[in-house]
C-alpha cells in the first residue's frame, strides 16, 4: 500500500451514506472486542438521536444512522467523544454452558479430525470442552455466534467444498474459530457434535440466546441426556444454564 | 378478512415491507425491498402507509384474485397489466373486484416489480417486520417465495377501495442517467491507485448472477493489494466487496450482516434503486462522491419522495398532464 504511516486507531470510515464504521484495531483480541462491545452498549444506554442500530464485530463497530436526522460528519465526532468518555463495565459478564453430544450423526468430522491431529477422539473432545470461549460477534445468519478461544491444536482449515445442509445446533470448527450453528444451512466448517439448545428461535420470548461479549463453555452429554433435552426444547421448557463469567 | 389469492407466481415473488430494523447485531438481515422508492410509491398509490407489506417480484408477475373489492397498484417498471383482459396502467391505482383476474406480465425495462393492495398484506410479523428473508426462512408467508394456491390476508383499507378516486403518479421518476455514485468503502485503502483507476473506468456488466442477496459484476479484475481476506466486519446494502476472484459483489437487500472480504466502495443510497433495476447485460460505471455529498443526494431523494407521496393524497390529478405515469 502507498501509505507508509502506521494506521492510527481508532479509525473512522464511511460505510455508505447511512453508516459509519469505527475500527479500534486491525487485530483480533479480547481487549479490542471488549471495547467494541462497551461502545455498542454505551450507545444503547444513551442513544444518539438519528442512530438507527449498531453491529459489533471483532474489532469494529458499524453504526447506522438516518442522514435526515444526523449527518455522518457529526456522528464521527460524537463517536470519538463516546469512546473517550465511556466506562468499560467492570463486571465480567455471563457464561452459557452448552450441552453437547459429541460424535454421532452430527459429528461428521470428529473421526477425520482426530486422525488428522493424530489424537484420540476422546482427547479432542476433552480439549474442546475444557476451553473458555468468548462470543466475538453474531453474524452471517440469525444468532450465529463466532467464538474465540479455540485451543490452537484444534485449529483446522475449512472444507474445500462446503456441505449443502448442516443442521441447527451443530458444533463447528472453522480455522481458528469455534461455532454453534443457529440455523440449518450450507457450511464449509467441520462439525464434531450437536447441542439440543436452539441459539435462535423466533417464536421464543427472547429469540436469541447469545450476544457479543458473552462467554461459552461446552459440557459433554450422553445420548439419553441429549434426548431428554431435545424433548424439553421441543416443549419449550428447557432452561438455559448460565453462570457468572 | 379479505384475501389475495395467488393463481400464478413468477419465480421470485415474496412479501416485503420496508425491512427489519434492530436485529442486524443479532445476525438478522434487514431484508426489505430491492427498490425502496418504487415500493413506497406503490403503497401510497393504494392509500397505504409507506411501510405496509406488499408483493415484490423479479421480472415475472403473476395472476391474482381477491375475495372482496380491493385497490391495487403495480410499480417498479413497465409491464402488461390486465384486469379480465383489459389493459390498465402501472404507477396508478385500480380496483379489483371478486371474480376478476389481475394478470401482471413481464417487466420490460426493470427487474423488480411491486404489487401493492389496499390494506396491505397482513401475514404475521416476525421480529417486528413482515419482510421475507428467503435464506433464513423468516417473515412473509412461512419465510418462502410465493406459489400458486397461496392465500394472503389483507388488512382493512384506510379508504373505500371502490369509492376512492384513482391515484396516478404524475411526477416523473428521478432516475438519473450517468454513472452510479459510490462512496469510498471501509477498506478502500486495500486497493492501490491503479486498481482504483480501473474500478472507476470500468465498465462493469450487470451479470445474471443476481438475486435479492447480491449482484455480481463482470469487468476488469479488481485486485486488493492489501489482500482479499479481512477480519469480518459489518455490511450494508450497497457494500461492494471484492473476493479473490476479482469480481465485485454488490450486497443487496438480503445480504449477510457481516463479511470477510474487503469492501472497496459503497453504492450511494440515491443510486441503489438504479442498480437493482439495471437490466441484466447492461453496462454500468462508477463515480466517486464523498459521504457528505451522498447524504445530500439521499436527503433530496427522500424529500422528492415525500412530495410525490403528498401529491397522491386525494388530489393527485389536479392540473397535471396525462400520460406521465407509465
Amino acid at each position: 500500500m502507498a501509505d507508509h504511516a502506521p494506521p492510527a486507531y481508532p479509525r473512522l470510515a464511511a460505510s455508505g451514506d447511512r453508516a459509519v464504521v469505527i475500527e479500534l484495531s486491525d487485530e483480533i483480541s479480547e481487549e479490542t472486542n471488549r471495547r467494541v462491545v462497551a461502545l455498542a452498549e454505551d450507545l444503547d444506554r444513551h442513544p444518539i438521536a438519528g442512530v438507527v442500530e449498531t453491529v459489533p464485530t471483532y474489532r469494529s463497530l458499524l453504526v447506522s444512522y438516518d442522514p435526515l436526522i444526523l449527518r455522518g460528519r457529526d456522528l464521527r465526532s460524537l463517536l470519538l467523544q463516546r469512546l473517550a468518555t465511556m466506562r468499560i463495565d467492570g463486571t465480567r459478564g455471563r457464561r452459557l454452558i452448552v450441552p453437547v453430544l459429541y460424535g454421532g450423526g452430527a459429528g461428521l468430522d470428529l473421526a477425520a479430525m482426530a486422525e488428522m491431529k493424530q489424537m484420540h477422539a476422546a482427547d479432542l473432545v476433552a480439549l474442546h470442552g475444557a476451553a473458555d470461549y468468548r462470543v466475538y460477534m453474531i453474524g452471517f445468519a440469525p444468532g450465529f455466534a463466532y467464538l474465540g478461544g479455540l485451543p490452537e491444536v484444534l485449529h483446522t482449515p475449512r472444507l474445500a467444498v462446503p456441505r449443502q445442509r448442516i443442521e441447527a445446533g451443530s458444533i463447528g470448527i472453522g480455522g481458528r474459530q469455534a461455532s454453534i450453528n443457529s440455523v440449518a444451512g450450507p457450511s464449509g466448517w467441520r462439525f464434531i457434535g450437536r447441542t439440543p439448545l436452539r441459539l435462535f428461535d423466533p417464536a421464543r420470548e427472547d429469540p436469541f440466546l447469545l450476544k457479543a461479549g458473552d462467554h461459552v463453555r461446552f459440557r459433554a452429554i450422553d445420548q439419553s441426556e441429549a434426548e431428554a433435552l431435545d424433548a424439553a426444547v421441543a416443549a419449550g421448557t428447557a432452561q438455559a444454564d448460565w453462570e457468572d463469567a | 378478512m379479505t384475501k389475495l389469492i395467488v393463481k400464478q407466481a413468477g419465480p421470485l415473488m415474496s412479501v416485503q415491507d420496508l425491512g427489519r430494523t434492530g436485529f442486524v447485531q443479532m445476525g438478522v438481515s434487514a431484508s426489505g425491498p430491492m427498490d425502496e422508492v418504487a415500493m413506497r410509491i406503490a403503497n401510497r398509490l393504494v392509500g397505504n402507509p409507506q411501510n405496509h407489506a406488499l408483493l415484490e417480484f423479479a421480472v415475472l408477475g403473476g395472476q391474482f384474485e381477491v375475495d372482496a373489492p380491493t385497490s391495487f397498484a403495480v410499480t417498479g417498471g413497465a409491464a402488461a397489466i390486465t384486469v379480465d383482459g383489459e389493459r390498465v396502467d402501472g404507477w396508478a391505482s385500480h380496483v379489483l373486484l371478486p371474480g376478476q383476474v389481475l394478470r401482471i406480465g413481464a417487466l420490460t425495462n426493470a427487474v423488480w416489480g411491486y404489487l401493492a393492495l389496499s390494506g396491505g398484506i397482513e401475514t404475521e410479523p416476525v421480529l417486528g417486520s413482515r419482510s421475507t428473508h428467503l435464506r433464513s426462512g423468516l417473515g412473509g408467508l412461512d419465510g418462502r417465495r410465493l406459489a400458486p394456491g397461496d392465500a394472503l390476508p389483507l388488512g382493512t383499507p384506510a379508504d373505500d377501495p371502490v369509492g376512492m378516486p384513482q391515484r396516478v403518479l404524475r411526477l416523473p421518476l428521478p432516475r438519473a442517467a450517468g454513472p452510479i455514485r459510490v462512496i469510498d468503502g471501509p477498506q478502500a485503502g486495500h486497493f492501490d491507485e491503479a486498481t482504483w483507476q480501473q474500478f472507476l473506468r470500468g465498465p462493469f456488466l450487470v451479470s445474471g448472477s443476481r438475486d435479492r442477496m447480491a449482484q455480481i459484476l463482470e469487468g476488469p479484475p479488481i485486485r486488493a493489494a492489501g489482500g482479499h481476506d479481512i477480519v469480518s466486519d459489518g455490511t450494508v446494502m450497497g457494500s461492494i466487496q471484492v473476493p479473490a476472484s476479482g469480481r465485485p459483489i454488490v450486497l443487496m437487500a438480503e445480504r449477510q450482516t457481516t463479511g470477510g472480504y474487503p469492501k472497496i466502495a459503497t453504492i450511494a443510497s440515491v443510486d441503489l434503486s438504479r442498480l437493482a433495476q439495471a437490466m441484466t447485460g447492461s453496462l454500468i460505471r462508477f463515480k466517486r462522491v464523498t459521504q457528505d455529498q451522498a447524504e445530500d443526494l439521499w436527503i433530496a431523494r427522500r424529500r422528492w419522495l415525500e412530495t410525490a407521496c403528498a401529491c397522491l393524497n386525494g388530489n393527485g390529478d389536479a392540473g397535471m398532464p396525462e400520460g406521465g405515469g407509465s
